[in-house]
């Protein structure tokens, strides 16, 4: 056992580290310092810088432009980006309807789409939860008729996050319902202009207006669209949600929260705005948090490294999820307290960071904004007690 | 970074797993608690016969180099085990005193009689009236021709009733020292007890005790800095064992809740437990995690050590906790009985929680080392 990178990955760690500080835009940074939002020409331009330099999807296949890196690579590239402060691509395109095409598309779908997804020439956004299908996902209802060469779409999907920008949106629809619920779902491709799509605008606590509502109503979507077969949709899905691991407690966003947060603490106490019972409570506190990081980041590089062995299910990955996010929510929260009343005067969502009369304060303003908006990471992509029924069931056998 | 065990090292678990599964049953460790000591020599025998009591001593001294990860494969099948015999006590802890600080000489005299289970050693250094957890110690130790003479009291002695040797801390003119007191040496009064945890402990009063200028362990006024040490490589098993007592804690609870029916169903139906078994197994993997950190720490640099040894202690503190408490509860009546396993391995994840220092005494001591993560 050794707990030290290799020569070889250390000098992979500096490449990247020497690349993220040439190529990351100033304003880019500063904006993700200030947990400022980010518009949708700040994501797509960082990727493409990103994917000029074939590290925008590196774990798709190489063929479609990934890189034939170790599971400890990746974990050093997520890192990093996260400690430089670097955005993340938009997760739709790179995580989720990447990799399932590389998978499950058929050639044409490959060409077509493949590169202009790495690229963000298109943007994409998710249709799986609708109003009667939230964790228990697999009753929904929205319904693709097939009339001749066409899908014929009519229902409504919920949250989709940023559909209000997408060019086209990859959903599961239920093209029979006979038999089990799991069955008959299939995996579509559609056209955000595609007519009889209308999104509606959801505003969430944060006062931020990324979730929406997207109604069918007699959607034509060509045949062609269709990913995988038909009816088996629910194994595409389940592939999406379940192809990466090497990253998924985000330790390096936790680690860069953290810093963020001891910057404060000595700040705030330089400045004498922390009392010294204040100030013993709060370096408590981050030592509890601390420690809490420190043993999730272990059992994610038990992980990583398990999975340069080839990895499989096992109890140390089942967990990383639920304890990620709980570590992600945490940070948000200690933020939140030290901004104390002062942060109760956020501009919202869309000027978080940007209205501080101070120029260093942007913090306070952003502060409560992110704090309610991480209550999501529990609860998309499956909710954290979802994932706790999941290990139950699978590792339990309970 | 890797994290497999080595061949070696797989071998020593195996070997260590079948010991603790084919001869230490939960009957079997109830027999050796009713004996007069408290624990079994037959037991011990065995671990000797194996070559553990030996392993974590330098080969040049008679033992066979063991490292932290070794010391940690032991310590969790002990854990699992639930065992009551002084591995703890003799080899890690007043072990490490040997290892950090014994000369030639007093290696050569110690290491082989505890290598072949012919002597037990202690670590005398809790006092009465002071913080639970401190390197500070008020016995003191007075030069005398010859040698020194030790007066104090000392409480929570782990196996003192057993102990040939006791290590004893104490002030010296000129700082603190650490010394061998054979506990038959007159003026040496040991009375005994039995923790909660079922582990022998003792107070011992020493009053006039006159020992030989050899039995000083290092100078006389490093003591503080040995006891650190020591208590880094022994905090560092005792978060091993605790993952074994967990291991073990878990699998009992999961193996109830699929075998005790209610209401027409095995209990393990329900979401509410289902969901609060998963959360001990995130305690339990997330204890592995820094069981292994602290293993591989203890050859780091002292800042490095440290902090991780923190961590990985004050991590164990609180999942011990979880664990312990929720297997309790999700056995309901029959975790609260003596005679069933369960209850006993929440009273030793509660002890390992008070020794060298709890969950808030690491956490403050991460405070003063300016958190986990150095500023670097």
């Amino acid at each position: 056992m050794k707990l030290d990178f290799t020569p070889e990955e250390l000098a992979f760690r500096d490449e990247v580290r020497a690349f993220l500080r040439e190529a990351l835009p100033a304003d880019l940074r500063r904006k993700m310092i200030n947990r400022e939002h980010l518009d949708k020409d700040d994501v797509v331009r960082w990727q493409r810088i990103l994917n000029a330099r074939g590290w925008a999807v590196t774990h798709w296949p190489v063929e479609h432009g990934g890189q034939a890196w170790t599971p400890a690579q990746r974990y050093i590239f997520q890192e990093e980006m996260a400690l430089a402060h670097a955005p993340e691509g938009s997760p739709f395109n790179v995580n989720m309807i990447g990799p399932v095409l590389c998978r499950y598309g058929t050639p044409e779908q490959k060409e077509r789409f493949l590169a202009a997804t790495a690229n963000i020439d298109i943007w994409w956004c998710q249709g799986f939860s609708e109003p009667g299908a939230g964790s228990d996902l697999a009753s929904l209802k929205t319904t693709a008729v097939r009339e001749g060469d066409h899908y014929v779409l009519n229902g409504q999907k919920i949250w989709t996050t940023q559909a209000q920008h997408a060019d086209w949106m990859f959903g599961l629809f239920r093209t029979d319902s006979s038999g089990k619920k799991q069955e008959g779902i299939s995996f579509l491709l559609l056209d955000m202009r595609t007519s009889g799509i209308t999104v509606r605008p959801i505003e969430t606590i944060d006062g931020g207006h990324d979730a929406n509502e997207v109604f069918f109503d007699d959607v034509r979507v060509p045949v062609c669209n269709l990913v995988g077969d038909e009816g088996k949709g629910w194994d595409v899905a389940k592939h999406l949600l379940g192809s990466e691991r090497s990253g998924i407690a985000r330790i390096g966003l936790s680690k860069e929260r953290l810093s963020q947060l001891r910057e404060l603490e000595h700040r705030l106490s330089a400045e004498g705005a922390l009392m010294p019972d204040e100030q013993r409570r709060l370096a408590h506190k981050l030592a509890e948090v601390e420690v809490d990081l420190r043993a999730l980041e272990l059992t994610q590089l038990r992980v990583v490294a398990a999975d340069a062995h080839g990895g499989g299910a096992n109890a140390a990955a089942s967990i990383l999820k639920v304890k990620g996010t709980e570590m992600q929510q945490r940070m948000t929260e200690l933020v939140t307290e030290l901004a104390g009343p002062a942060g109760l005067a956020t501009s919202g969502h869309d000027h978080a960071g940007q209205t501080a009369t101070q120029p260093d304060s942007g913090w306070v303003a952003a502060a409560a904004p992110f704090y309610f908006t991480m209550r999501k990471v529990s609860i998309f992509g499956g909710s954290n007690e979802i994932q706790k029924n999941i290990i139950a069931k699978t590792l339990l056998g309970l | 970074m890797d994290f497999e065990l080595s061949d070696e090292q797989k071998m020593l678990q195996d070997t260590i797993n079948r010991f603790v599964s084919e001869t230490y049953d939960f009957q079997q460790r109830e027999h050796a608690q009713r004996t007069s000591e408290g624990w079994s020599r037959a037991a011990w025998s065995g671990l000797a016969d194996m070559g553990l009591l030996a392993l974590p001593f330098a080969e040049e001294d008679g033992g066979f180099g063991g490292g932290g990860v070794e010391m940690m494969v032991v310590m969790e099948a002990i854990g699992r085990g639930l065992m009551l015999e002084p591995y703890w006590a003799t080899v890690v802890l007043a072990g490490a005193a040997i290892r950090q600080a014994a000369s030639v000489e007093q290696k050569a005299e110690i290491v082989p009689a505890v290598a072949s289970g012919q002597r037990i050693l202690a670590m005398a250094h809790n006092e009465p009236g002071l913080p639970r957890h401190t390197l500070d110690v008020r016995t003191v130790a007075t030069p005398v021709a010859d040698g020194w003479q030790l007066d104090g009291t000392k409480i929570a002695v782990i196996h003192g009733q057993s102990a040939d040797t006791l290590v004893v801390s104490a002030r010296t003119p000129h700082g603190q020292g650490l010394f061998l007191v054979d506990a038959q040496t007159p003026g040496v009064m040991i009375e005994p007890a039995r923790g909660y945890d079922g582990v022998p402990v003792a107070t011992t009063m020493l009053t006039g005790v006159r020992v030989p200028a050899t039995a000083l362990l290092g100078s006389g006024h490093d003591g503080r800095a040995i006891l650190e040490r020591v208590f880094e490589e022994a905090t560092a098993a005792l978060v091993a064992e605790g993952v074994g007592v967990m291991a073990e804690t878990f699998d009992l609870t999961v193996g109830y809740l699929k075998t005790r029916q209610q209401f027409g169903v095995a209990i393990g139906s329900f979401q509410a437990l289902q969901h609060r078994a998963v959360d001990m197994l995130m305690q339990l993997e997330l204890s592995r995690s820094m069981a292994v950190l602290a293993a591989l720490s203890l050859d780091a640099d002292a800042d490095q050590r440290r902090r991780n040894i923190s961590a990985a202690k004050a991590q164990s503190g609180k999942a011990g906790r979880i664990v312990g408490q929720e297997a309790v509860q999700m056995h309901g009546a029959i975790g609260i009985t003596s005679e069933y396993k369960v209850g006993h391995a929440f009273k030793r994840l509660t002890a390992i929680d008070a020794l060298l220092g709890d969950r808030d005494w690491h956490l403050a001591r991460l405070v003063e080392l300016g958190g986990v993560y150095s500023a670097s």
